[in-house]
C-alpha cells in the first residue's frame, strides 16, 4: 500500500517583480511532507524560506508569483485552482500562522468573531452558537478563560495573542499548519510554552506541521526532517538527527558552528564572512560561493543540482558527486 | 565606593515613568502613577570585563544601559565613572564625559542617519569634538572602517546607509562608536537583530576591541546563550530589579533565583538528542505598573512560600561572586 | 588612497536624484509633467514684457469686447486691452505673491515647528494649542480677515496667506522631529556628545525634508487660489497691472454679454498654475513615502 504524502512540492520556483529588478525568491525546491510530520524550514532573511511558507498558501504578496513546479495537497495541484476552492483550503485543510501576533489580529472584532467568521465561512451551515461554543472549546485548549471570549485583542499579550492566533490555525481540524516564526516577536519562556502548546495539540490533532524560522535551535529539537536554505535554493534536506550529526552542505556546518549552546562551556564559536548574498544580483553559479571555504572553480560556474548524498540526506553542493559519496 | 578596578559603578539606581494620563485625568486621578522600569538597581562594573544585563523584554536592562551613559536621567540614585559621580553632570563636562562613553544599539536600520554618508557619519564624533578636520578625520575613518571589516574603506566611506546590509550597517555602527577610543561602551542587543550567520563575526569583533582597545563593555541582551559565550559577569533582571548576580561561571553552574532556572530551562538547545525538561512558570510578566508585593517573582514561582508575598528580599551573597534576591531557606 | 575624496554632498545629490526622477515610474513623470507646467509658465512671464503684441495696459487698442480674431487671438476686454497681451503678463502678481508667501511660511513655520518640538515640554504644548487654534479656522477666511486689516497689495497678500499657511508648515515638521528624536540615530549623536543646534541641523531637518517638500507645492498650489480668490472679492491688488485673477473678476462680470473670451483665458492660466504645483506635490508625496518593499 502506497502511502500518499499529504504535501508533495515539486520544482517549486517563486519570483518578485519589483521596481528594481526580478527577484527569484524561491528557486527549484521539491520536497514531500507525509501526514503527521514536522518539517522545519531554516534560514536567514533573503533565504525564501517565508515565500515558500506563503506559497504553499497561495498567499505570496505582490509583485510575488508562482512561476513554475507544482504543489499538491492531498494530490490536488493547487496552483492551478480556482480561487474559492483556494479559499475553502485556506484555513480548512492548511491552516497558517503569522509572525507578528501584534497585528494579525483585527483591532475591532473580539475574540470570538474572529472564530465565529472562520468557522462559518468554511462550514455555512454552522450557526453563531454553534461556532461560538466550538470556540470556546479551542480556547480551553489553549489555556485560555473561555469567558474571554468577549474580550478584544489589546487585551491580551503577546504570548496569549499568539496562542489565540494558533487557535484560529487549527479550529477547523486542518492537515497541516505552517508557522511562520511564531515566536521571533516573543520572550524565550513564552516561547517556550507556545511551542510546547503547538506540539501537544499537533500530537491531539495528528496534524502535520511545517516550522518556519531563522533559529536553528528550535528547528533541531523539534523537527523530524529539516530544509535549510540559503538565497532561495534548497542547500539541504535530511532528517534532523542526521543534520546535527554530520552536516553535508557549507553552509549549514558552518551555521552550526557559530551558533551559541547554553549548555557547553568555553565554546569556540566560528564565524561565516561574508554576508547572505543581494537577491537582485545573486552570484553566479553556487550562491553560496563566495563565502564557501571549499570553493571550487565549478563552483562559481554551474548551480549545483540537488543530489542524494545518502537515502534520505539530500544536499545541493559540488563536494558531493553523482554517487553521493564525497569528493576529495 | 569605588575600588580601584571598577570603571562603572551603578548605587541605588531607580527610574519611574510617569504613565500618560489625558487632560481630564490629570484633573481628576488622586495620585500619580509610574512605571517602575529600574527599581533600585546596584552593580559594579570592574576594567576591561564584559557585564551582561540579562532578561527578558520589560526587566528595566535597556533603561539601565541609557541611564548609565546619561541619555536618560535617574529619577534617584548614582551613576559613577572612574570615580567621577557622573549622575547630575551637565553642560561641557558631559560632553567631555561622552568621549569615554558610547553605546551601540540594536536596531542595525535605525542607528545610522540615513542622509549622511557612512563616512560622514562615522567621522562626525571627530568633529564634534573638533579632534580632527578634513583629510586627517578622513584617514582615522578609513583606518576604523578598516578594523571593522567594512573592506575596501575607500569604498564605504560614500556610501549611505540603505547601500548596506543590516551586518554592514552594524558594523559602521560599532566604527562610529569606537572612533572617538573610549573606555566603555553600553552594547544594547547589538546581535538580536542581524543574520545568525554574521552574528559571531560583530561579537568577534567586539571581543577584539576590548582587547586591542582596552574596552570594557556593559552588554545588553535577552538571549542568554550569547551571554554564557561573551560575558564575564551577569546580573539577570526581572521587573526592574536584578534578582541574581555573578560571574559567568558560578551562574551557569549553578543558577540559584527561580526566576533565572525557568529562564535557562526555557533555552532551545541546538541538538535535536537532547531532551530539555522546561520549568513551567504560572502566568506572565505583570505590568511595572502594578508590581506584586513582596518579591516580585512571587506570583508566578514554583517555589513560593509565605514571607515571598510579605518582604521583598535583598540580593545576598551566596558563595563568593554570585549574589540572589530570594528567600531560600 | 588620496584619489578617492569624499565627495561635496548636496548639490550632486540634487542633480543626481532629479535625473533619476524618469526611472521612477507614474510619480517621476507627474513630477516632471508638474515641472513642465511651472517652469513655462514662469518663463512666459518672465520673458512676457517683451513678447506682447500690444502694451497691456494701454486701453483701447481694439475695439472693446471684440471676440478673438487673427488680430487679437484672445479678443478684448470691456477696456479694449488686448487680452493676449495681458495674459502672457499677467501670471506675475500670482508668481510673485505665491512665492512670497511660501518664504514667509518656510522661515517662520519650519523653526518654529524644529525647535518647539525638540524643546519639548510646557513650552512646546502651549505653542501647539495656538497653532492648532489658527489651523482650525477656514483658511480663505483667515486670508480675507488679515487682507481686510492690512490692505492691498502684493506683500500684503503674500503675509495673510503665510498666516494661513504657517501651521501646515508647523504641524508636518512637529510631527516629524517627534519620531525623528526617538530614532536611535539622533540618540546616537546626542550620546556622541553632539550640541543641540548639530542634531537638529544634521540629524532632524534633513530627514524632515522631504516632507516639507510637500507642503511647500501644496502651499504654492493653494496661495495661488486664494490669491484669486483675494483679487475676487476686491481685497487683492487693485491698481491696473496686468493680472490674471483681475482679469478673471471683470470677465466674471461680462460672462452674461457672452464675452466668454475675458475670462476664460485668465482662468485656465491660474488652472494650469495651480494644477502644475499640485503635480509636483502628489507626485513628490508618492515618491518621497515609498511604498515598503520587500
Amino acid at each position: 500500500m502506497i502511502k500518499l504524502p499529504l504535501l508533495e512540492i515539486d520544482s517549486l520556483a517563486v519570483d518578485y517583480q519589483t521596481g528594481r529588478g526580478r527577484v527569484r525568491a524561491v528557486d527549484d525546491v521539491s520536497f514531500r511532507l507525509e501526514k503527521g510530520e514536522t518539517l522545519g524550514l531554516a534560514g536567514e532573511s533573503g533565504s525564501g524560506k517565508s515565500t515558500l511558507g506563503l506559497s504553499i498558501m497561495r498567499l505570496v504578496p505582490y509583485p510575488g508569483v508562482i512561476v513554475n513546479g507544482h504543489i499538491k495537497i492531498d494530490e490536488t495541484d493547487i496552483i492551478k485552482l480556482p480561487e474559492h476552492e483556494m479559499r475553502s483550503i485556506r484555513g480548512g485543510k492548511v491552516g497558517y500562522i503569522f509572525q507578528d501576533p501584534m497585528t494579525s489580529l483585527n483591532p475591532v472584532k473580539k475574540i470570538g468573531a474572529h472564530f465565529v467568521e472562520l468557522i462559518r465561512t468554511h462550514e455555512p451551515t454552522t450557526s453563531e452558537k454553534e461556532a461560538l461554543e466550538r470556540a470556546k472549546t479551542v480556547l480551553k485548549n489553549l489555556g485560555i478563560l473561555p469567558e474571554r471570549i468577549n474580550d478584544y485583542p489589546h487585551q491580551f499579550s503577546g504570548g496569549m495573542r499568539q496562542r489565540i492566533m494558533i487557535g484560529l490555525a487549527i479550529a477547523l481540524n486542518p492537515s497541516l499548519v505552517i508557522a511562520d516564526e511564531p515566536t521571533t516577536a516573543l520572550d524565550v519562556i513564552v516561547q517556550e510554552k507556545i511551542l510546547e502548546l503547538l506540539e501537544s495539540l499537533r500530537k491531539i490533532y495528528g496534524m502535520a506541521l511545517i516550522l518556519i524560522s531563522h533559529d536553528l535551535s528550535i528547528i533541531l529539537e523539534r523537527c523530524d526532517r529539516i530544509i535549510v536554505m540559503y538565497a532561495g535554493h534548497m542547500a539541504e534536506y535530511t532528517t534532523g538527527a542526521e543534520l546535527h550529526r554530520a552536516p553535508k552542505h557549507p553552509y549549514t556546518e558552518r551555521l552550526l558552528r557559530s551558533i551559541p549552546n547554553i549548555e557547553l562551556s568555553d565554546q569556540k564559536l566560528s564565524a561565516i564572512p561574508g554576508s547572505p548574498p543581494n537577491m537582485l544580483n545573486p552570484p553566479e553559479g553556487c550562491r553560496f560561493w563566495p563565502r564557501c571555504p571549499y570553493v571550487m572553480e565549478i563552483c562559481r560556474l554551474k548551480v549545483p543540482p540537488l543530489i542524494a548524498a545518502e537515502p534520505s540526506h539530500l544536499v545541493r553542493c559540488f563536494l558531493y558527486g553523482e554517487k553521493g559519496a564525497k569528493i576529495e | 565606593m569605588l575600588r580601584l578596578s571598577e570603571i562603572v559603578k551603578v548605587e541605588n539606581l531607580r527610574k519611574y515613568f510617569p504613565v500618560q494620563k489625558s487632560f481630564l485625568e490629570q484633573i481628576f486621578a488622586r495620585r500619580m502613577r509610574y512605571v517602575k522600569a529600574v527599581d533600585d538597581v546596584t552593580f559594579p562594573i570592574k576594567k576591561g570585563e564584559i557585564f551582561t544585563l540579562a532578561g527578558e523584554s520589560g526587566c528595566g536592562k535597556t533603561t539601565t544601559g541609557r541611564l548609565v551613559v546619561r541619555l536618560l536621567n535617574p529619577t534617584s540614585g548614582k551613576i559613577y565613572f572612574n570615580d567621577l559621580d557622573i549622575t547630575e553632570l551637565q553642560g561641557e563636562k558631559l560632553r567631555l564625559l561622552r568621549r569615554k562613553m558610547q553605546i551601540i544599539f540594536q536596531d542595525p536600520y535605525a542607528s545610522l542617519n540615513p542622509r549622511m554618508r557612512i563616512g560622514d557619519a562615522v567621522g562626525h564624533p571627530l568633529e564634534m569634538h573638533g579632534l580632527a578636520k578634513g583629510e586627517d578625520k578622513e584617514k582615522v575613518v578609513l583606518d576604523v572602517l578598516e578594523k571593522v571589516g567594512l573592506t575596501p574603506p575607500q569604498q564605504f566611506i560614500n556610501l549611505h546607509p540603505h547601500q548596506l546590509s543590516g551586518g554592514q550597517r552594524q558594523r559602521a555602527a560599532l566604527a562610529r562608536s569606537i572612533i572617538l577610543q573610549p573606555e566603555f561602551i553600553v552594547a544594547d542587543e547589538p546581535v538580536s537583530m542581524i543574520d545568525v550567520s554574521l552574528r559571531t563575526t560583530i561579537i568577534d569583533l567586539m571581543l577584539g576591541f576590548r582587547k586591542e582597545l582596552g574596552l570594557t563593555y556593559l552588554f545588553i541582551t535577552h538571549d542568554l546563550a550569547v551571554a554564557k559565550y561573551i560575558s564575564d559577569r551577569i546580573a539577570v533582571m526581572y521587573l526592574g530589579k536584578i534578582i541574581e548576580i555573578g560571574s559567568k561561571e558560578r551562574l551557569f553552574l549553578k543558577p540559584m533565583h527561580p526566576y533565572t532556572q525557568a529562564l535557562m530551562s526555557a533555552i532551545p538547545v541546538p541538538d535535536p538528542k537532547r531532551k530539555r525538561k522546561p520549568i513551567e512558570l504560572k502566568g506572565e510578566v505583570p505590568s511595572a505598573i502594578n508590581i506584586p508585593s513582596g518579591c516580585r517573582f512571587h506570583p508566578r514561582c514554583p517555589d513560593k512560600k509565605e514571607t515571598c508575598a510579605l518582604k521583598e528580599p535583598e540580593l545576598v551573597e551566596i558563595e563568593k561572586d554570585h549574589l540572589v534576591a530570594c528567600h531560600l531557606d | 588612497m588620496s584619489e578617492v575624496k569624499i565627495k561635496r554632498r548636496i548639490f550632486p545629490d540634487f542633480v543626481l536624484g532629479f535625473s533619476s526622477l524618469t526611472s521612477k515610474g507614474p510619480s517621476g513623470w507627474m513630477v516632471i509633467l508638474g515641472l513642465i507646467i511651472v517652469l513655462a509658465l514662469v518663463i512666459m512671464t518672465a520673458i512676457g514684457p517683451w513678447a506682447t503684441p500690444y502694451d497691456p495696459i494701454k486701453s483701447n487698442v481694439g475695439p472693446i469686447r471684440a471676440p478673438p480674431s487673427p488680430q487679437f487671438p484672445m479678443g478684448t476686454n470691456h477696456l479694449g486691452q488686448d487680452m493676449l497681451s495681458r495674459t502672457l503678463v499677467g501670471g506675475s502678481i500670482m508668481l510673485q505673491v505665491s512665492a512670497l508667501s511660501v518664504l514667509v511660511c518656510f522661515f517662520i513655520g519650519v523653526p518654529l515647528g524644529l525647535f518647539s518640538s525638540y524643546v519639548g515640554g510646557f513650552f512646546d504644548g502651549a505653542l501647539s494649542l495656538v497653532i492648532d487654534a489658527v489651523y482650525a479656522f477656514p483658511g480663505l477666511v483667515i486670508a480675507i480677515a488679515v487682507a481686510a486689516v492690512l490692505g492691498p497689495g502684493v506683500v500684503n497678500m503674500a503675509l495673510s496667506i503665510a498666516v494661513v499657511y504657517v501651521p501646515s508648515y508647523f504641524r508636518i515638521v512637529r510631527s516629524q522631529v517627534l519620531s525623528i528624536k526617538e530614532l536611535a540615530y539622533t540618540e546616537a549623536a546626542r550620546a556622541t556628545g553632539a550640541k543641540w543646534y548639530t542634531i537638529i541641523s544634521r540629524y532632524i531637518f534633513p530627514n524632515v525634508i522631504p516632507s516639507i517638500v510637500v507642503v511647500i507645492t501644496v502651499n504654492f498650489a493653494d496661495a495661488v487660489l486664494t490669491a484669486a480668490g483675494l483679487t475676487f472679492i476686491g481685497l487683492g491688488v487693485t491698481y491696473d497691472i496686468p493680472d490674471w485673477s483681475w482679469d478673471l473678476t471683470n470677465g466674471w462680470k461680462y460672462l452674461s454679454s457672452r464675452a466668454w473670451w475675458i475670462i476664460s483665458f485668465p482662468g485656465l492660466m491660474i488652472i494650469l498654475l495651480a494644477l502644475g504645483f499640485t503635480l509636483i506635490g502628489e507626485g513628490m508625496s508618492e515618491l518621497l513615502n515609498p511604498k515598503l518593499q520587500r
